[in-house]
């Protein structure tokens, strides 16, 4: 009979489907991560063989696995969450799925104001999220600070991407630090008076509109900046080699800084090897090796940079605890809506 | 042809023996919104203040855009699916053979990826405007040229993806009208469009409305486009509410109102079948005799069907070709030969375990008198217009509490741990698919059953078969192409799903989506190019099997 047929056939594949659930080797570590595998697993691959423990990985959307992990509870198998951004390490900590483990030799490597704490996170690498601008259109001795782009000078200028995206989110964050709500807010409805065009696409969209006219200054993170200057199409090596870096705020507090990091979940069964990973991910040539493959500044001081980066100039970050960033995060999501940034 | 008559005197006989199946299809329809209900769920927890700040900034806007963006693809999606459709069942070109299945190709590519593309192709930066500038010494400001990322370009690029939905039923539709009821429309003097606008148009409506509103429900679901096409809708507003503003409570209320929309959508559908039944009054098919097109007539609707290959399919897969030759040596390793298996193994398994359901889903509703039967499957259905993420976190969230609750008690009562059973397996994510692609077969499928006239299961009963030959001997040879539609639909669109695998799916197993995803996200377009041309290739043999089908159940030589 077809329909017996059929269900019976549907049953044997649901019990195959369960036949691939969660394996349990000895020596393992399982990994929830927001960095894109592409980024991670060189690195990963030679821990596993320095070590020989075993890294299980599953990439996602940062909030979706958090939001995993926090429905999993105690039973999760998830050991490490990797992440970009200090808003979302916030969140995860705020959310009660981490637990403190920051040792001594991770506390050595990497400084203060890039860790939490309270010892639940800690940043693996950095990027800044300056101000781009045109070679061909800007007088770089114009440019100054963040605060300065709300001036009407610059109207019809500027590109940057949605409000929607946490690094504006934990740029914005910043500026409320360091402003105050009502300054920053009146800052944000200025900067959306001077956009070239309603904000649409990702930080390499900025770059690109920039070199190609449709505005003269845009801000986007670095690595994105790197990545197109060595990116293997050549429009966009081009797109990248018109615009400059500019430092903003370097007689102030600095220029805008982030993290991608990790945090050690509460419900983690593989402590041992889940530190393991986070301090080799420390040790000073896996964090030139991920500062070089990624573009990105290596969070640890005195290591090299890649070449890249050394041609943009040092630069004074920041030094804002990376928490706060987190914590004004909602303030800052409701500031733009009210400022009408799209 | 309403069969009304049939219908009120002798209700359909019932293929489950008892009065158990209604309670078990109420149970199963149940079950698959049980991720819809939990997020939902959340509707009744107070949000503070959000609300307000909501309704004072951006909440017209996205009310505005989708409405906009469902009009837009509608229309869309309307003429590009009902004109090709008649075009290539009913006329006589040149190239109608090819077209007949080159039509169904932009099915393969998911709206994001033809985002993408389209955008590198015509964004300031890239080379079509670029080159005018070189050609014309224009800079920025000089000229003016359509904004791709917009409105206007989502509507283009969701249209463009999703008028094979429209196509597929309108043309199963015309293929399976009874050529006399034309014949006498012909020989009652109408002239072709006539025949097209007031016999071919309305008789194929229910098909019509079914195709239109899948596509409408996967425009309201779309995340992917409007997000890189900075479009504020309610899908961008919910995830903007959820996680930039922290707020779970307030961003389940804007899936709420969305799902107001889908409601709207369904009662709609229903509304334009309004009491009729679009039972055939006669098994009778004869062959059809195609009106033949020459001179310019011809010229028009070959080009009519080309744009729509053209750029829903042959322009955009051109460029992933091209990316993907560009990076192949250093994408296409061991690891995609694995993304490519397992993406082929989870939408095997979901279209098959899909269709299943939507069978019995589909005689429950087919066979039940009772109005809850029928809103419980409607209810079932409303996953497909639900974004894949809101899906995910619903189906994350009572499977994670049964499996933490089911520990909590062994642990308690017999001091063993089970751990996560279900959670973190690809039985939760093929759940997951089966509630979000459930619509589709179940369309599908109730769009065959309907075809059959309880009058033949009447017949079949009174010459001496049971329910269950009724099923096997009438039903099925009838629905076969059904069956398989709704197999492959669901399998190419599993194929191109995104967020729920990306939330959902176990340790170290990834699928070609995923893969074109992480690529695009860190906007790698190029990179991105080998696994999205992989899963287009992966939907043409489906989506040329099932034009072959279709062709087929009329009997046809293809």
């Amino acid at each position: 009979m077809t329909f017996k047929r059929f269900a019976l056939g549907g049953f044997a594949a649901l019990i195959a489907l369960s036949g691939f659930a969660g394996s349990a080797a000895a020596d393992e570590v399982n990994l929830y991560s927001a960095r894109k595998e592409e980024l991670i697993k060189p690195l990963l691959d030679r821990f596993t063989a320095d070590t020989g423990i075993t890294v299980n990985l599953v990439t996602g959307k940062a909030d979706a696995l958090l939001k995993r992990l926090e429905s999993e509870g105690m039973n999760s198998p998830a050991d490490l969450l990797l992440t970009t951004d200090a808003g979302r390490l916030f969140r995860a900590k705020a959310a009660g799925v981490t637990q403190a483990f920051v040792t001594d030799a991770i506390s050595e490597n990497i400084p203060e104001q890039y860790r939490d704490p309270q010892g639940h996170w800690v940043g693996l690498s950095l990027r800044a999220r300056p101000i781009l601008y045109a070679k061909d259109r800007v007088d770089p001795t114009m440019l100054s600070t963040y605060e300065d782009l709300a001036d009407p000078k610059w109207k019809g200028k500027i590109c940057i991407r949605s409000s929607s995206n946490i690094y504006n989110q934990s740029l914005i964050a910043s500026l409320i630090e360091a402003l105050g709500a009502e300054e920053t807010e009146k800052w944000a409805t200025g900067l959306v008076a001077n956009f070239a065009r309603p904000p649409k696409g990702g930080d390499r969209d900025q770059i690109k509109a920039a070199a190609a006219g449709q505005c003269d200054i845009a801000i986007a993170n670095t690595y994105y900046l790197a990545g197109m200057a060595t990116s293997k199409d050549e429009a966009q090596r081009e797109a990248a080699a018109k615009v400059v870096v500019f430092w903003p705020n370097q007689d102030g507090r600095g220029t805008h800084v982030n993290v991608s990091g990790a945090a050690l979940t509460k419900a983690a069964k593989n402590t041992e090897a889940a530190i393991k990973l986070v301090e080799f991910m420390t040790t000073a040539e896996s964090q030139a090796w991920y500062s070089e493959a990624n573009g990105e500044y290596p969070v640890r001081a005195g290591v090299a940079k890649s070449q890249t980066l050394q041609a943009w100039g040092d630069f004074k970050a920041d030094t804002l605890s990376l928490a706060k960033l987190g914590e004004n995060n909602g303030d800052a999501v409701r500031l733009m809506d009210r400022a009408g940034w799209k | 042809m309403t069969d009304r008559m049939v219908e009120t005197t002798a209700p359909p006989i019932a293929v489950f023996r008892g009065g158990w199946h209604n309670a078990a299809v109420i149970a199963v329809a149940l079950v698959l919104s049980l991720p819809v209900l939990v997020v939902l769920g959340h509707v009744f927890v107070p949000s503070d203040d959000v609300w307000r700040h909501l309704v004072e900034t951006v909440l017209a806007d996205y009310v505005i855009n989708t409405l906009l963006l469902m009009v837009g693809v509608a229309v869309g999606t309307f003429i590009g699916g009902v004109g090709c459709a008649w075009l290539a069942s009913m006329c006589s070109f040149p190239g109608r053979g090819i077209f007949e299945w080159a039509l169904l190709l932009p099915m393969a590519l998911p709206a994001y990826i033809i985002a993408y593309t389209y955008t590198g192709m015509l964004d300031f930066a890239g080379p079509v405007q670029g080159g005018l500038r070189v050609v014309f010494g224009w800079g920025y400001g000089d000229y003016w040229f359509p904004e791709i990322r917009s409105l206007g370009g989502a509507v283009i690029m969701l249209s463009l993806v999703l008028y094979p939905y429209v196509y597929l039923l309108a043309r199963a539709a015309f293929l399976n009208q009874s050529i006399c009821v034309l014949d006498v429309s012909r020989t009652l003097g109408n002239g072709p469009w006539r025949t097209f606008l007031t016999v071919a148009l309305p008789l194929a409506r229910p098909a019509i409305v079914a195709g239109m509103s899948l596509a409408l429900m996967e425009t309201i679901a779309d995340y992917g486009t409007v997000q890189y096409f900075g479009v504020p809708t309610f899908t961008t507003g919910i995830f903007r509410t959820w996680y930039g503003l922290n707020n779970a409570a307030a961003a389940s209320q804007l899936s709420a109102v969305l799902l107001v929309f889908v409601i709207a959508l369904i009662a709609l559908e229903r509304g334009s079948r309004a009491r009729a039944r679009f039972h055939h009054t006669t098994e009778r098919h004869q062959d059809i005799r195609r009106i033949e097109l020459s001179g310019w007539k011809a010229a028009a609707a070959f080009l009519f069907c080309f744009f729509a290959v053209f750029f829903g399919f042959l322009l955009p897969a051109g460029q992933l070709a091209w990316w993907s030759f560009v990076v192949a040596g250093e994408q296409i390793d061991a690891r995609f030969a694995g993304l490519v298996w397992h993406s082929l193994q989870l939408g095997v398994i979901a279209a098959f375990l899909s269709v299943l359901l939507a069978l019995f889903l589909g005689y429950g509703r087919r066979l039940a008198r009772s109005r809850g039967v029928r809103a419980a499957v409607h209810l079932a259905g409303m996953g497909y217009a639900v974004p894949g993420t809101v899906i995910a976190v619903g189906v994350i969230i009572p499977f994670a509490w049964l499996d933490n609750t089911v520990d909590a008690f062994l642990r308690a009562n017999f001091g063993i741990s089970t751990g996560l059973i279900l959670s973190g397996t690809l039985a939760a994510l093929v759940f997951a698919y089966l509630v979000r692609f459930l619509a589709v077969s179940l369309q599908t499928v109730n769009a065959g059953l309907d075809r059959i006239r309880p009058s033949l299961d009447e017949a079949g009963r009174s010459l001496g078969l049971h329910p269950g030959e009724v099923v096997r001997r009438i039903h099925v040879p009838i629905l076969k192409g059904s069956l398989l539609t709704a197999f492959l639909l669901v399998f190419v669109d599993v194929l191109k799903e995104l967020p729920a695998t990306l939330i959902l799916r176990p340790f170290n197993f990834n699928t070609l989506a995923v893969r074109a995803y992480e690529m695009a996200s860190e906007e790698r377009l190029a990179d991105a190019g080998p696994a999205a041309l992989a899963i287009v290739l992966a939907g043409i043999l489906p989506v040329i099997l099932l034009s072959r089908s279709i062709t087929k159940t009329r009997g046809t030589r293809p």
